[in-house]
Order: C-alpha cells, then structure tokens, then sequence
C-alpha cells in the first residue's frame, strides 16, 4: 500500500515541475550548473569504467572461442553488441544511479533538512520546478555521455583484443561492422533516454520528501540508489521486450 | 494585522492545534512561546500557510488565505518575510547572494537596484565585510543578521522568525531581539515570533500568546507575564531559579 502511494506522490510531483516557472534568468544558471555537476563531472568516471569494460568483455568473448571454426572477427561483433545493447546503457545507468543520483538526492534532501526548500517556499517559488526541472534538462545531455561510453567500450575491447594477442586489428574492426542493425543504436538511445529521467526524476523525488535529519540524509541517498537501479532494471525489460521482439 | 480563529490542525490522527485563536498586531512584536512539543512551529507554519489547516480560518488584513485568489498568495508571499530556525540560508550562494535571491526570484528590477537594496539591508543589519562571504564561513550571529536582512529586503508587511536565537549567547540574541523589535516599529511591520527564549519574552514581549498541548493557554504582554496567575505560563516562563528571583524581585518592588 506504501508503495502505492509513493508512486501516486511521485507522479504528481512530476505534475507540479511543470506548474510554475522559474525566471528564465535564474533557471539557466541553475541548468549549466547542474550539467557541470551531473553530466561534465561524470565523464571521468564514465570514461574509465567503459574503456576497461568494454576490454574485459572482448577478452572474455576471446577466451571462450575455443572452436578454430569460429571466425576471429565475432571478437569485434560481440564486444560491439554488448557495449551498444547493454553495457553502456544500462550498465553505465546504474553506476550513475550511484554517483548521480546520491548527489541529486543528498543535495535536496539537506536543503530540506535545513528548512532551504522552506524558505523557497514562502517566498512563493514553485520549489519543484526550481530544484528538479534543470536536473531533468541537464540529464537531456545524459546520451551524450552514454555515446562517449559506447564508443569508448568498443575502443577498450579493440585495444585489449590487438595488444593482447587475441586478434588482428583488420578482424576486430571488420567485426565491429558485421551485420550492423543501425535501430539497436536507436533502442539503445531511447532507453537511455528514458533512463535519463529516472536518474533525475527518483533520487530527487527521495531528496525532496525526506523527513529527518543528516543521519536520514544518507539513508534516503541509499534508498535512492536502490529504486533508481530496481526502476533502470524494470524499464530495461520493458523497453527491451516492447522494442526488440 | 494576522488574525487566526479557532484552528484545528492534526497530522493523521494526531491532534497538534486545537481551538487556537490569535490576533497579531502591527508595528508590535508578537510572542507565542511554550514547550517543545507544545505546537509553536506547526502554528507558525500555520500562519505561514505552509501546512493547511483542517478547522478554522486565518486572515491577513482582513483577507481569509483560503479564500484568496492565486495572484493575491503569490503578492501574500511577496509580502512575507521568515527568519528561519536555522536561518535556512542557501549554502552555495555568498552573503549578497543570499540578501539578492528574493529580489532577483520575484521582481523586474534590475541587477544594479537589486544590489543596491541588498547593501542597503545588509547595513541596516550591521553586517560588515561579509558580502562575498559563504554562510559556512560566518558565525552564527552574522547567519541570523543575514536571514533578517533576506527576511526584510523585499519591504514585507509580516516577518515571521521562528527561535531566532536559537544557538546564540545571550548578548547576541539581545542583539538579535533588539533588531527585530527596531525593524518592527521602524518598517511597521506584523512580526510573530516563535521562541521559548525567555530573555526574548523580557526583552521583546509586546504581546505574548502561551500554547500548552496544542491549545492557546494565555496572552498577555512583557508586563502581565510578571503578575500572571497562570501556572502553567508561570511554571514554564519562571522555570529557573534566576527567573524566579527577577521575578520576586519584580513584584516586591511594585508592592514598595
């Protein structure tokens, strides 16, 4: 029943976003801070784990092609479906539900503890629109870091398939093209589109109906975590079940 | 003029208000003091119409908030400034910042009217060489100068502070008392102020509302507080032993 109305109360705080406008002046300074702080900052992060990723998923695929009959270039093949399917969307999502969204979460919820969302709030401002509309706007720019890791995945398993031995440069990249499906890379943007806004949407929504103090700021940053993942996780078969089958 | 009749208000079945009727005048700084628990801030919240209420009405100048149009809450807002318990300051803005934001949120001044409003206010507080300053790198005391000077730049007719002197030394809550009291009567202002601060009750009681449970228990000002024979006001504003020997002290000299 609890979940019923944490559900009901999360869709209309998606309502009231969307009710009254923060001062264009004031929003989009508040929209390029967020995309420094959720999208620039994340980079790093993102950058380090797909590139080495993407390497382990080639080397695994190479391990296990014992058969001399398996042509070299399904290397290049697997490792790309992999990355584009999976890895960098949903994969790269749920690290992000980690770092993203304890940030989203943890920064709203102490200004609630510390009567910051109070004091927006007598001062008449729509304090859902002022704090969680330029986190939806600057995650519009989430495809752009889950591009980077695509590419950047593919890039790790390419450098660890040619320098560690398991193929030639020609076979891996002759399998990165093989039987190209240029709407897998559609399917893929439109799950991270979706996922986009379960990352700014979930821990935001934790951070603004946190009850408590500074001990409960941290536990609804773990809370967060958890339904953000579990939301990513169920969207992905969905989205997977409707778009690819 | 803020009038609140016979308000109700619980969470789930909890009753926090019951019956409570007040009126707070202009231009006077009006007390509502009681224990922890007693339903202080849940009132002033209350007022503030950031919790609705189940019974009962309030006004301002005569107009009820419920029945207000949406232009008249959003000019009402414009018209209220709030001194929170914690000052509630924005922890990424510098102190300018903080004192510009109401203007800059609800106004269409300009940058340079807005900063020259916002110097004006900080001086009215007394705060020097903190503009550029982060909340985090100033004291308690100059956190509250700054929620005042945020509370006040906007001209409001109501100033609403909840335990303003919460975790300050006694000189600097005087200090923080007698600014309040000086802006009330300077800008004409409606002030509530919630607090169990009892040198805030000598200092600054013009009108005192005493809530016990939930429910409105005496009122009175700085002067009747001495002579009440009220014992749940005397036992909670008397708790102390230096309390008790003002107070003696108080009455032996009106007897002489």
């Amino acid at each position: 029943m609890k979940l019923f109305t944490h559900i009901g109360r999360y869709f209309l705080m998606l309502q009231r976003i969307f009710e009254k406008f923060t001062k264009w002046s004031i929003l989009k300074k508040l929209i390029l801070t967020d995309i420094d702080t959720l999208i620039i900052r994340s980079m790093g992060i993102v950058s380090f784990i797909s590139f080495f990723v993407g390497g382990v998923v080639a080397i695994q695929t190479a391990l296990n092609m014992e058969n001399p009959l398996l042509p070299r270039n399904l290397m290049g093949f697997a490792t790309r479906q992999s990355v584009i399917l999976e890895f960098a969307p949903t994969f790269i999502s749920v690290i992000m539900a980690g770092k993203v969204g304890s940030y989203i979460t943890s920064s709203i919820g102490t200004m609630r503890v510390t009567e910051q969302i109070d004091a927006l709030e007598v001062m008449g401002i729509n304090t859902y629109n002022y704090l969680i509309f330029p986190k939806i706007v600057a995650l519009l720019f989430y495809p752009f870091v889950i591009t980077i890791a695509m590419f950047l995945g593919v890039f790790g398993g390419y450098v660890a398939c040619v320098y560690g031995g398991f193929s030639s440069s020609e076979e891996f990249i002759e399998g990165i093209q093989m039987d190209f499906i240029p709407f897998h890379v559609t399917y893929s943007f439109v799950k991270t589109f979706l996922f986009a806004l379960l990352l700014a949407t979930i821990p935001s929504y934790h951070g603004y109906f946190l009850k408590g103090g500074a001990l409960d700021v941290g536990k609804a940053s773990t809370t967060s975590f958890v339904w953000t993942s579990v939301a990513i996780i169920v969207v992905n078969y969905i989205i997977t079940q409707i778009l690819l089958t | 003029m803020i009038q609140a009749s016979k308000i109700y208000k619980s969470f789930k079945d909890t009753p926090v208000l019951k019956d409570v009727s007040a009126s707070f005048d202009k231009g006077k700084t009006n007390l509502i003091i009681g224990q922890s628990g007693s339903g202080k801030t849940v009132f002033l919240k209350c007022l503030l119409g950031l919790h609705g209420i189940d019974q009962g009405s309030i006004s301002y100048d005569g107009t009820e908030l419920d029945k207000m149009t949406p232009q008249e809450r959003i000019q009402l807002r414009q018209d209220i400034g709030m001194v929170f318990q914690g000052s509630a300051l924005f922890d990424s803005m510098s102190v300018e910042e903080n004192i510009m934001f109401p203007m800059q949120m609800l106004t269409n001044k300009s940058e340079g009217e807005i900063r020259d409003r916002a110097n004006t206010v900080i001086n009215r507080v007394n705060l020097i060489d903190a503009n550029t300053k982060l909340p985090s790198e100033i004291s308690g005391g100059m956190q509250k100068r700054v929620a005042i000077a945020r509370a006040i730049v906007m001209n409001p007719k109501y100033l609403f502070c909840d335990e303003p002197n919460s975790g300050l030394d006694p000189k600097t809550s005087i200090i923080i008392d007698n600014l309040i009291q000086e802006i009330t009567e300077e800008y004409q202002i409606t002030t509530v102020i919630n607090t169990h601060d009892m040198n805030s009750v000598m200092e600054i009681g013009q009108k005192i509302i005493f809530l016990e449970n939930g429910t409105k228990a005496w009122e009175g000002d700085k002067e009747e507080i001495f002579s009440t024979d009220n014992k749940s006001v005397s036992d909670f504003v008397y708790s102390s032993k230096l309390f008790k020997r003002v107070r003696t002290a108080y009455l032996n000299k009106r007897k002489d």
